[in-house]
């Protein structure tokens, strides 16, 4: 029988790999794919709490993540293009126009 | 070794494998490739622990979804630059401690924390629970899921159109 600790575990290891691309990309697309990593890491541990617990409100809550996931990669990628067009350039580095 | 605990193990295997491909690939394209094999593996988890109605909206948003934007993406930016997007890292050596020094964090409160019993039994299939949850007390909630992903999908048009 799997323990909860193995899947929290497992977890953990994804959002670390996750958190480990996000520091280490360049470009601002590898950045949000490290970021789905690591959501999806925490939607682990929801359905994993859920299942061991009993209790129904962290699949629900796993629904509403994986929703607004869907919609933060369709604003964030359009962000991305919106800025390759003016910009040329997609490497996170060099968009430092705010940093005055 | 139940029939659970192997396909914990290769599921996890193929999880951790993808998902460490994803942040250390070189081309941008496959890293996509390897999250949609990460995003089926994290659904197979789902699926072990005993959610098939997850698993099937992990595969229809995330895996079909998201990984068709991406790509999507990718293929449009490619398409303006007229060449292909070289994938770079920096720092790797300040990333990975920081990375492992966040995960002995949150092993260290794991091992701390009390141990939770053995997982209950399932009472019933929680796909009829879920339905009933998201029209009962979380109607409200649902609604304006609903408006977020509309406001969403205007808004990643509105950036996104050209210039015309």
């Amino acid at each position: 029988m799997i323990g909860l600790s193995s899947y929290l575990v497992l977890a953990a290891l994804v959002f670390s790999i996750g958190l480990f691309g996000v520091l280490t990309r360049r470009n601002a697309v590898g950045i949000l794919l490290g970021i789905e990593l690591m959501l999806n890491a925490v939607n682990i541990n929801f359905v994993a709490f859920a299942r061991y617990n009993g209790d129904l409100i962290g699949l629900i809550f796993t629904l509403f993540t994986i929703s607004i996931t869907v919609a933060e990669v369709a604003v964030g990628l359009a962000i991305v293009i919106a800025i390759f067009r003016v910009r040329r350039t997609v490497e996170a580095d060099r968009l430092d126009l705010l940093r005055g | 070794m139940t029939l659970e605990t192997v396909g914990f193990w290769v599921v996890a295997v193929v999880l951790l494998a993808s998902s460490l491909a994803v942040v250390l690939t070189p081309n941008l394209f496959h890293a996509v490739l390897y999250l949609a094999a990460a995003l089926v593996a994290t659904g197979l988890v789902f699926l072990l622990l005993e959610q098939p109605f997850l698993f099937a909206v992990q595969l229809l948003l995330y895996a079909g979804g998201v990984v068709t934007i991406v790509v999507f993406a990718i293929m449009l930016t490619e398409r303006l630059v007229g060449e292909r997007i070289r994938q770079t890292s920096r720092h790797l050596v300040n990333g990975a401690i920081v990375s492992a020094a966040i995960f002995v964090g949150i092993v260290g409160f794991l091992l701390r924390a009390p141990q939770v019993p053995v997982r209950p039994g399932l009472e019933a299939d929680a796909t009829i629970s879920i339905g009933r949850a998201l029209v009962g007390p979380f109607a409200v909630t649902l609604e304006l899921l609903g408006i977020l992903l509309v406001t969403a999908l205007l808004g990643a048009l509105y950036f996104a159109r050209g210039e015309e």
